[in-house]
């Protein structure tokens, strides 16, 4: 946000962007924006974290009283113990796993944290550690979609806006997929249909939820689509998917998703597909376009450059599980997880040159079908043997706050991170 | 050329290169063309072309690193095609260790068979999957009758050592193995003829970052164990930032900077460069604010290769352009000591047309301009 104010007015004269679409629209309103910034500045002084949070697994019981206390009546009642949400989004423990013949694969396996509107929530982690499902569990498409007819194992609470989606019934559920809860893919092509003009999906989109007649829903989508940067919109309504480049099918997509102003917009490698060039007009977008609605957003990526731009807070998967969970400064500047240190000592920087060597993770992912005993990363963990006994490799680390709002999941004792981070990591990256 | 303190501008003003140092240069390329027919039709008239590589040169000097960066249909991957031969040139000349091989023949490509070699983006589906990996390893010796001392199966499960596989994976499946380790896979095969260059197109960007990081640190063990010179084509600026000597910036078709590492990142010329460098992302939540701000966001996309613009072919998206950019295609020119660029008004370093007018815009705002 910040940035983007200054874009427009500390521009160097020679770095006069040669974009234009948003920016001019941008210029155009900059009192919708203020209020934003300020408030996000607020919030910032305020609480020392960001609008998402974590909570601890082992914090259940405190949540429970709290809830408690504030309902008060109807004790016994089962549905007491699930305790409505204080966050926009609250996502509780969180377990999505696929029967299949060679066993259970636990995709997600206990993940809870949350999310509030106008923050932005960056999840990052490998291929395989259950980040799209997380991101299709939260739009409830996880009974459908790219995983074949398995139908999951679901478990826990989604709470959005004060309702439960895991137990919302499936009419309720589409009802708020497209308007309240939105998703950007990686593969534009698999949200726009290869049939149907772009236009006409995003009329069809709107009408959805809204009664309108076509003439006001094709305004709506021209207007979007100029909104996303599309040249020409209302003659583009008109074009099939394959018409468009790889970076306008993306810009499409987002409008699409965009078209009944979601509340909580859910980006899933958005740029992941795209040049570099376009992937920073459509950052640009998202980061726009969520100051002008105010929506909360979760992007999901394996870039930890992108996290780093777009987030108020991060969270490392690893396994099915959240292993670290913070600001993107904390996360950044101080990690407590080796393997977030194996994340950023494995990452070439664009910013300056690193020593002759890398230092990788090593081996590979875990099987979700064999989640190692003990910490998940105890097989690739260099430091799997410095809490003392084997701890690593029989007990299941639980998810700590080291700081407040900062969380990991490692045996380790905060002296020793603290040791290892800035002795044997820093001086390597 | 690149590393003469004396070399004129003037007398690089047509745009090809002159004379690397003495023994230095392992591949040598210039007017470097390949144009794909486009046809249409029953009859397959030819409608047109796409220049996917439209006059290059350049050279590889023998142990260095050339990283080759540019977004997605500049040309990159025709590029290294054509100098390991996979692809037949339009026009143009290559000459490895001093030899013309541009039009070779199947017999006489056959020595630089060894010699060349080539790693692909994909792990997944360069290897034949019906195929175990010793058999996937040993494909090249059979290819060239060469028989290794010792044996063929010892030698391969050497080389699958040598990239950090387990001899004992020789009667495996690709099919049991992840990303990276079927990269390695194709690392190795690559390896087996003891080649002099080897070109290696995206070899890491199928993978997730820390096997990417495991891939990059073999390869620069193998390129210091057994001195290869190494042609690394990719799209990501910090992976080509880290292995890279030299780098070269493709943009429809042409280089348009071809330097080394310190310079391309820290005084970039060329516009484009300039571009490229700022859209990344740099991973770092505190330059959030100072990067937003210095951001070159382009319009718009790449202009398609088939039709590309007049003059610098960067004018169509360039806040830098004039009349003269439209209309007269800027020569590759070293600007600097080991500097190449083509621009008529780069960045750091002298304006090569001053006072030009500044181009106006037909359709300011449309991004498809071109
Ligand atoms: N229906 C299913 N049946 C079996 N396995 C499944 C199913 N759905 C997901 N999985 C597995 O769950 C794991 C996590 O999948 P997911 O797509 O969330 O990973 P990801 O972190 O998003 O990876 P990537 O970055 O590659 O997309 C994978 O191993 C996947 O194969
Ligand atoms: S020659 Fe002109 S249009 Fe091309 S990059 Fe340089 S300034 Fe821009
Ligand atoms: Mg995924």
């Amino acid at each position: 946000m910040t940035d983007h104010e200054h874009k427009d007015d500390a521009v160097p004269a020679k770095k006069v962007k040669a974009g234009k679409g948003t920016d001019a629209a941008k210029a155009e309103s900059p009192e919708a924006e203020s209020p934003t910034a300020e408030s996000k500045a607020e919030s910032t002084k305020a609480t020392g974290t960001t609008g998402a949070s974590v909570t601890p697994e082992d914090a259940a019981p405190a949540r429970g009283a709290g809830g408690l206390a504030s309902s008060g009546t109807a004790a016994g009642e089962p549905e007491l113990e699930k305790q409505p949400p204080k966050a926009f989004l609250e996502v509780r423990d969180l377990r999505v796993h696929f029967p299949t013949q060679d066993g259970l694969v636990k995709s997600v396996d206990g993940l809870s944290f949350s999310l509030e509107k106008g923050k932005t929530l960056g999840i990052v982690g490998e291929s395989g550690s259950g980040k799209s499902v997380t991101s299709l569990g939260l739009m409830g498409l996880h009974t459908v979609g790219q995983y074949g007819r398995q139908r999951p194992h679901l478990s826990g609470e989604i709470w959005l806006n004060g309702q439960e989606l895991l137990t919302a019934d499936p009419d309720e559920m589409r009802k708020l997929r497209g308007r309240e809860i939105s998703m950007i893919f990686q593969d534009p092509l698999s949200a726009l249909h290869p049939f149907f003009t772009v236009g006409d999906q995003i009329v069809e989109a709107y009408r959805v939820h809204h009664k309108v007649d076509k003439k006001a829903a094709r305004r709506r989508a021209i207007e979007l689509l100029d909104r996303v940067g599309i040249p020409e919109p209302a003659k583009r309504f008109s074009s099939y998917p394959h018409e468009f480049s790889g970076g306008m099918r993306q810009r499409a997509m987002i409008a699409m998703s965009l078209v009944n102003n979601p509340e909580l917009l859910i980006a899933d490698e958005p740029t992941t597909a795209l040049d570099v060039t376009v992937q920073a007009q459509i950052l640009d977008l998202i980061r726009d376009l969520q100051q002008e609605f105010g929506s909360a957003v979760i992007i999901i990526t394996h870039d930890l450059g992108v996290v780093a731009e777009l987030s108020d807070d991060i969270l490392v998967m690893y396994g099915g599980r959240c292993v670290e969970y913070g600001t993107a400064e904390k996360v950044f500047y101080e990690p407590q997880h080796p393997y977030t240190w194996g994340l950023l000592g494995s990452m070439p920087r664009i910013d300056r040159d690193r020593a002759d060597r890398l230092i990788p993770v090593k081996g590979s992912p875990p099987s979700l079908i064999n989640i190692p005993q003990g910490c998940a990363f105890n097989p690739r963990c260099p430091y799997a043997d410095v809490p003392a006994g084997g701890v690593t490799r029989t007990e299941r680390p639980e998810l700590r706050e080291t700081q407040p709002g900062h969380l990991s999941a490692c045996h380790m004792e905060p002296e020793d991170r603290q040791r290892i981070w800035t002795e044997e990591i820093v001086p390597k990256l | 050329m690149t590393n003469s303190a004396n070399s004129e501008p003037a007398g690089a003003a047509t745009g090809t290169l002159t004379d690397p140092p003495e023994g230095e240069s392992l591949l040598r390329v210039s007017g470097l063309k390949k144009h794909f027919p486009v046809t249409k039709g029953l009859f397959k008239r030819q409608v047109g072309a796409v220049l996917a590589v439209d006059g290059l040169d350049f050279d590889v000097r023998s142990g260095e690193t050339l990283g080759i960066v540019g977004e997605s249909g500049c040309g990159k991957s025709t590029m290294g095609r054509l100098i390991t031969r996979l692809l037949e040139p339009t026009a143009g000349k290559i000459e490895f260790e001093g030899k013309d091989i541009t039009h070779l023949g199947v017999g006489g490509m056959r020595p630089l068979r060894r010699d060349v070699q080539m790693i692909f983006q994909d792990p997944y589906s360069s290897l034949n999957p019906r195929h175990t990996v010793g058999s996937i390893v040993s494909a090249p010796f059979k290819l060239q009758g060469v028989q290794p001392e010792g044996g063929v199966k010892k030698e391969v499960q050497r080389l699958l050592e040598v990239v950090g596989l387990s001899p004992e994976h020789y009667n495996r499946y690709p099919h049991e193995f992840s990303g990276g380790q079927r990269q390695r896979i194709g690392i190795a095969r690559a390896l087996a003829l003891n080649p002099k260059l080897v070109v290696a197109d995206e070899p890491v960007s199928a993978l997730d970052v820390s096997i990417q990081a495991q891939v990059v640190n073999l390869l620069d063990d193998l390129q210091q164990e057994l001195g290869l010179t190494y042609v690394i084509i990719a799209h990501d600026l910090s992976v080509i930032r880290h292995v890279s000597d030299r780098i070269a910036v493709m943009y429809l078709g042409k280089i348009v900077e071809l330097t080394d590492r310190q310079s391309l990142y820290g005084t970039p010329m060329h516009p484009y460069t300039q571009a490229l460098l700022s859209a990344v992302p740099v991973p770092d939540p505190r330059r959030k604010a100072a990067q937003g701000r210095e951001r070159i966001l382009l319009k718009g996309d790449v202009p398609s290769p088939m039709n590309p613009p007049s003059g610098c072919r960067f004018h169509t998206r360039c806040w830098k352009a004039t009349e003269v950019c439209r209309t007269t295609e800027p020569p590759l020119v070293p600007l600097a000591t080991g500097h190449e660029v083509a621009c008529h008004h780069p960045e750091n370093a002298p304006d090569q047309q001053p006072g030009d007018t500044k181009l106006l815009r037909l359709a300011d705002g449309v991004g498809t301009a071109g």
